[in-house]
């Protein structure tokens, strides 16, 4: 109750009620971890999929440079093309012998003849795509045309799936631990009642009796914060192998890069690690805070 | 100084715990409050530190206006008045040491100074030796005296006891009573509401007789009976 008793010695009195409540920081804390990452992942692939030509065009062997050249020129006078770049079937051979340099079968069985050459197309403006889609539909010699759009289009609709849910589902564990922290530490004030009474009779003031809840409501919080980012820096490790597979021929995919410091979403680097640890921290510690304020403000009716 | 100004207190329409009690202290002087059960000596007391606040009147000490202190201030009003309860109300898991250290943690002194005053303290209510005792493994005098160490420990300029003999017997009671007597003779102005004729009786200082909630005498070097 008191500065002469430390937060492990008021801990260990009541060691359920303090796990119940770490526990339920954690859940939270490890939830919002994953969410975030999940976030920040589509966020950061969305962009590098915008960054991306918006139309690429592959032709059939029939098709010579001289008449793509001539399609190049035809869409270059619409003015609504920012830029075109033309990949030939060798161009095509050496990204694929990139992207499969670990597997040597894969390397074996292809050549440049059986790879289309291709040109991507990126338009002024989102709106056009579709005039050059259906103009350079009609072309001999196109094969297929891949959309970025769409590619694009998909994964934000799942992002906007994944944020909602996890908003709502974060926005529920946040309320029950909440609760759990407002039950334990008015349990706690319940059993102490007679000594706080004493207390406010030697002259305490409310902050000097609410402050060992306080506390314990911010130790909750870092307690739970570093063990729900242990657990996410586990994940992050623990998936990146499975991860590097469904990211083959995905570059870095930064979420912010300044002077030198990223921080990197694929692949994780240690400042992403740290960032997740600072808003974990910064949310446990406020949930502490303000659930133990509440809660002694509620039954410390001053 | 201590002011009651035609002091009323009343629990509902029916109970009349005060009835129109006037009375001055001045500053370092001993009073003895007596008088039977249910006479309004612990409701005086209670008014004094704010416990309870009056139906009509008012309550001073010194500068301050008990009754009208916004509850801001209340915990400055108690550091000033020190309070000595029948039953101690002693922090049961706290040792002595810490039971004292309260008083003084409240005021925010260094740990050094904490210290440094538990030591005084408990040189002045004889528990030299018991500093890490818990209050479950100390006599009812032993408690009673930590108690009076917490009451003496931070700034306090008065000292209100509750019937602290109530609890001892008659040896442990004189103890009791010299040990408050000492602080008095340091300058703080002690009330303390009695049953115990025999030390009203002895120690001859001022006495305020209560019946149904009124003074019916109050007279200075007084025999109680």
């Amino acid at each position: 109750m008191t500065d002469s008793l430390s937060i492990f010695q008021r801990l260990r009195r009541t060691p359920y009620q303090a796990v119940a409540s770490v526990f339920m920081m954690f859940i939270t804390l490890f939830v919002m971890g994953l969410f975030l990452l999940l976030v920040t992942s589509t966020s950061s692939l969305v962009s590098y999929f915008e960054s991306k030509p918006q139309l690429t065009v592959f032709f059939s062997n029939e098709k010579d440079k001289t008449s793509i050249d001539k399609l190049v020129n035809k869409l270059m006078t619409t003015g609504k093309i920012s830029s075109t770049k033309y990949v030939s079937k060798e161009e095509a051979l050496n990204i694929y012998r990139e992207q499969n340099k670990d597997d040597p079968l894969l390397l074996e069985m292809v050549t440049a003849d059986i790879l289309p050459a291709s040109l991507d197309i990126s338009a002024t403006a989102p709106q056009y795509l579709n005039e050059i889609y259906q103009m350079v539909k009609g072309e001999e010699g196109v094969d297929d045309i891949v959309f970025q759009k769409e590619v694009v289009d998909t994964i934000i609709s799942w992002a906007t799936t994944v944020r909602r849910i996890g908003l709502i589902f974060i926005l529920l564990l946040i309320l029950s631990t909440f609760f759990i922290l407002l039950t334990s530490i008015g349990m706690k004030i319940a059993m102490k009642k007679e000594e706080i009474e004493v207390l406010k009779l030697v002259g305490a003031t409310n902050w000097y009796i609410k402050k060992p809840f306080v506390y314990e409501g911010i130790f909750y919080g870092f307690i739970g914060a570093t063990l729900a980012w242990l657990f996410c820096t586990f994940i992050i490790y623990y998936l990146k192998p499975y991860a590097t597979s469904f990211l083959k021929g995905v570059g870095t995919l930064s979420l912010f890069s300044y002077q030198g410091i990223s921080i990197d979403v694929w692949p994780p680097n240690t400042m992403l690690i740290l960032i997740i640890w600072f808003i974990l921290l910064c949310s446990g510690l406020s949930i502490g805070l303000i659930g133990s304020l509440f809660a002694s403000s509620r039954y410390l009716k001053e | 100084m201590i002011l009651f100004e035609s002091v009323t207190k009343k629990y509902g329409p029916r109970i009349t715990a005060v009835n129109e009690v006037n009375f001055k202290v001045g500053d370092g002087e001993f009073i003895f409050l007596i008088g039977p059960s249910g006479a309004g000596k612990t409701t005086v007391l209670r008014l004094l530190n704010r416990e309870i606040m009056p139906t009509v009147g008012s309550v001073f000490i010194d500068d301050w206006e008990v009754n009208k202190l916004p509850k801001s201030k209340l915990p400055y009003l108690r550091r000033k008045v020190g309070f000595i309860f029948q039953d101690f109300k002693l922090l049961p898991d706290r040792t002595v040491g810490e039971n004292i250290g309260v008083a003084l943690e409240i005021l925010n002194r260094s740990r050094q100074e904490i210290n440094k005053r538990i030591g005084e303290v408990l040189d002045i209510v004889h528990l030299e030796d018991k500093l890490n005792y818990f209050p479950r493994q100390l006599s009812l005098g032993e408690q009673q005296r930590v108690a009076i160490g917490r009451a003496i420990a931070g700034n306090t300029s008065v000292i209100l006891a509750d019937e602290p003999t109530g609890n001892l017997d008659p040896k442990t009671s004189w103890e009791i009573l010299k040990i408050i007597n000492d602080i008095n003779k340091e300058g703080k102005t002690v009330i303390m509401a009695s049953h115990n004729v025999d030390i009203v009786n002895s120690m001859k200082k001022r006495v305020i007789v209560m019946k149904k909630g009124k003074i019916i005498k109050d007279e200075k070097r007084s025999r109680y009976l």
